[in-house]
């Protein structure tokens, strides 16, 4: 199973990574050896089989709705590359 | 001092012949000593291992010890430790520093162990031999005289060359495809991967949510066991960690091993593995067998599709859980971004390695529109046979054994060309990771002069009989005692 140039740039958008011309050429290589690694699945018979996301088939445990954290804001944003007033700055997005 | 395991090193503690500030100076000068050769160590967190040492001999002195007060022991640095940079080893977190500890971490605090510091990995523990680190590679203690450098394992890496060089007595590990075992297996240590839910993932960074698991790494089951001890135990911050109650996992590594029943899963025994790996396993097998323990055949019908599920499955969870790092709120931020996309797309593009950048492209792949139902869903399909084979298999057997990698550690270098060749190093391990089960890495001899480990699986929640099994075939061999040359 081969990945198009085109299917990796589109990927690499949803994924937020840059990919430069070279790095796809490098990528298409890469990602097809690991496709044709997977596509042994295909061959597997699962027709009647439940997916399995949880080893134990756990279901996800609820807490009660009551605060029980303190506002630690000042701490994680002193790591923070760059804030302001408690919020996070970025490039401006709306002109 | 070096050479002593965790449990004799809390003797000599609780007898007062060294204070924990005087063990703890003496491991930290050995670090800087010797860690140049292997570079097992990403941080070495001096002033609060002293602050620690010195917090332990107060706690001994007001007559609350544990087991643990005053212990050296190391992290892998995926295991969030407040204050001390946390890097899981990568570019992206070289300048995180956590305001929490990971519930891992606070366990070893309470019970007043010392951490010397943090263990380098694989980056966010993709991979199998501790190369793609930030870092640098760490060098396996073993084969340094042989003049060619060889990897450690990976990604636990760090902390199994830590081990096994007598940097720590005790290191943390954590276990997705085989990271705790395989290390421990190149480097001829003791380590174990718990039953999924076991130990909380609270603070460990995650990789793949429904198969990281955090764990024990050491020179001895005996001291796995002691680690396990402080590791393991419900935690309501991590709804996936179990609430059962964690039993004492020293209190039943004498139980005698007669009538233990060892099934050899035939897949795993192929004419794929190497005669002289093959001889060695075979020979711990028969140690087991004079103890009173009897072997049969069993099989694991879907063992060959175990790693390509896993790299379906592993990259998509992966993809999803290092969204997180856009350069916004903590870690690595490009410079200049000319808008928000660019600050994305260059701070994850710079701050992510090769490896890591294939994984979280090929994990969005399987999960994108038009690819879930034939990559994810097929995946996690399989994952379910996989796992009841392992299901059906111990109803005939109490414990499963076989090879933990297919031959001994390979040179720097080897296999960081082709991804795929990498990934196949991982064909015993990761089957245990599908299913959940727990599983141990236990050193069993050497072929051509490198260490290899055999590899104990267990039923789920089964830990204690793994170490007690460990622990007795530890009693009539000394494999866990050599040391590299």
């Amino acid at each position: 199973m081969s990945i198009s140039r085109e299917d990796i740039e589109k990927v690499a958008v949803l994924a937020r990574i840059k990919v430069d011309s070279e790095q796809v050429s490098v990528l298409e290589q890469d990602l097809g050896n690991i496709l044709n690694l997977v596509d042994q699945l295909s061959a597997a018979d699962t027709g009647s089989v439940e997916p399995l996301s949880h080893p134990l088939d756990a279901v996800q445990r609820l807490r009660p709705d009551v605060v029980t954290e303190a506002n630690q804001r000042e701490a994680f944003q002193a790591i923070a590359p760059a804030t302001e007033d408690g919020l996070y700055l970025v490039p401006r997005v709306i002109e | 001092m070096h050479n002593k395991s965790v449990a004799e090193l809390s003797r000599e503690l609780e007898s007062g012949r060294v204070s924990s500030v005087e063990l703890t100076q003496q491991f930290l000068e050995r670090i800087r000593q010797e860690d140049s050769k292997y570079n097992s160590f990403i941080t070495v967190s001096e002033e609060q291992a002293l602050a620690e040492a010195r917090a332990a001999d107060e706690m001994r002195a007001a007559g609350k010890a544990t087991p643990w007060t005053g212990v050296p022991f190391a992290q892998k640095d995926n295991f969030c430790t407040h204050g001390v940079r946390t890097s899981c080893g990568s570019r992206m977190l070289d300048n995180f520093v956590p305001s929490y500890d990971s519930a891992v971490t606070g366990n070893f605090r309470t019970a007043g162990a010392v951490c010397l510091g943090k263990t380098n990995m694989d980056e966010f523990a993709m991979g199998s031999s501790t190369e793609s680190s930030f870092y640098g590679p760490t060098i396996n203690p073993w084969g340094l005289g042989s003049g060619s450098r060889r990897v450690p394992g990976g990604s636990s890496g760090g902390s199994a060359a830590a081990v096994a060089a007598r940097l720590v007595p005790a290191a943390t590990g954590s276990d997705t495809g085989g990271s705790i075992r395989q290390p421990a297996a190149f480097c001829g240590i003791t380590g174990l991967k718990p039953t999924y839910g076991r130990v909380s993932r609270h603070g460990l960074v995650a990789f793949a949510s429904s198969l990281d698991q955090a764990g024990p790494m050491a020179r001895s089951a005996e001291d796995v066991a002691m680690m396990l001890n402080v590791m393991a135990g419900p935690d309501p911050r991590d709804s996936t960690c179990t609430e059962q109650a964690t039993p004492d996992y020293t209190a039943t590594l004498n139980e005698p091993l007669k009538g233990l029943k060892i099934g050899l899963p035939r897949e795993y025994f192929s004419d794929q593995l190497s005669p002289a790996m093959e001889a060695q396993v075979h020979n711990a097998i028969r140690e087991y067998e004079k103890l009173g323990a009897t072997v049969r055949e069993v099989s694991l019908p879907h063992a060959s599709l175990a790693i390509a599920a896993y790299y379906v499955i592993a990259p998509a969870e992966a993809s999803a859980n290092l969204s997180r790092f856009d350069g916004v709120r903590y870690g690595y931020r490009c410079e200049n971004p000319e808008d928000l996309m660019d600050l994305y797309t260059r701070s994850r593009a710079e701050g992510f390695g090769n490896e890591v950048k294939r994984r979280i492209l090929v994990g969005t792949y399987a999960l994108s529109a038009g690819y879930y139902d034939a990559y994810y869903l097929k995946a996690q399909k399989v994952r379910r046979l996989i796992q009841q084979d392992f299901i059906n298999a111990f109803k005939d057997v109490d414990v499963l054994m076989s090879p933990v990698t297919p031959s001994p550690a390979f040179v720097q270098g080897e296999k960081s060309t082709d991804p795929v060749a990498m990934y196949l190093e991982d064909i015993f391990t990761i089957a245990a990771n599908l299913a959940g089960i727990p599983a141990m890495s236990v050193p069993a001899g050497f072929v051509d002069g490198m260490p290899v480990g055999l590899q104990i699986l267990g039923d789920y929640f089964s830990e204690a009989r793994l170490l007690n099994a460990a622990h007795q075939f530890q009693q009539v061999t000394d494999w866990h005692q050599r040391e590299p040359q």
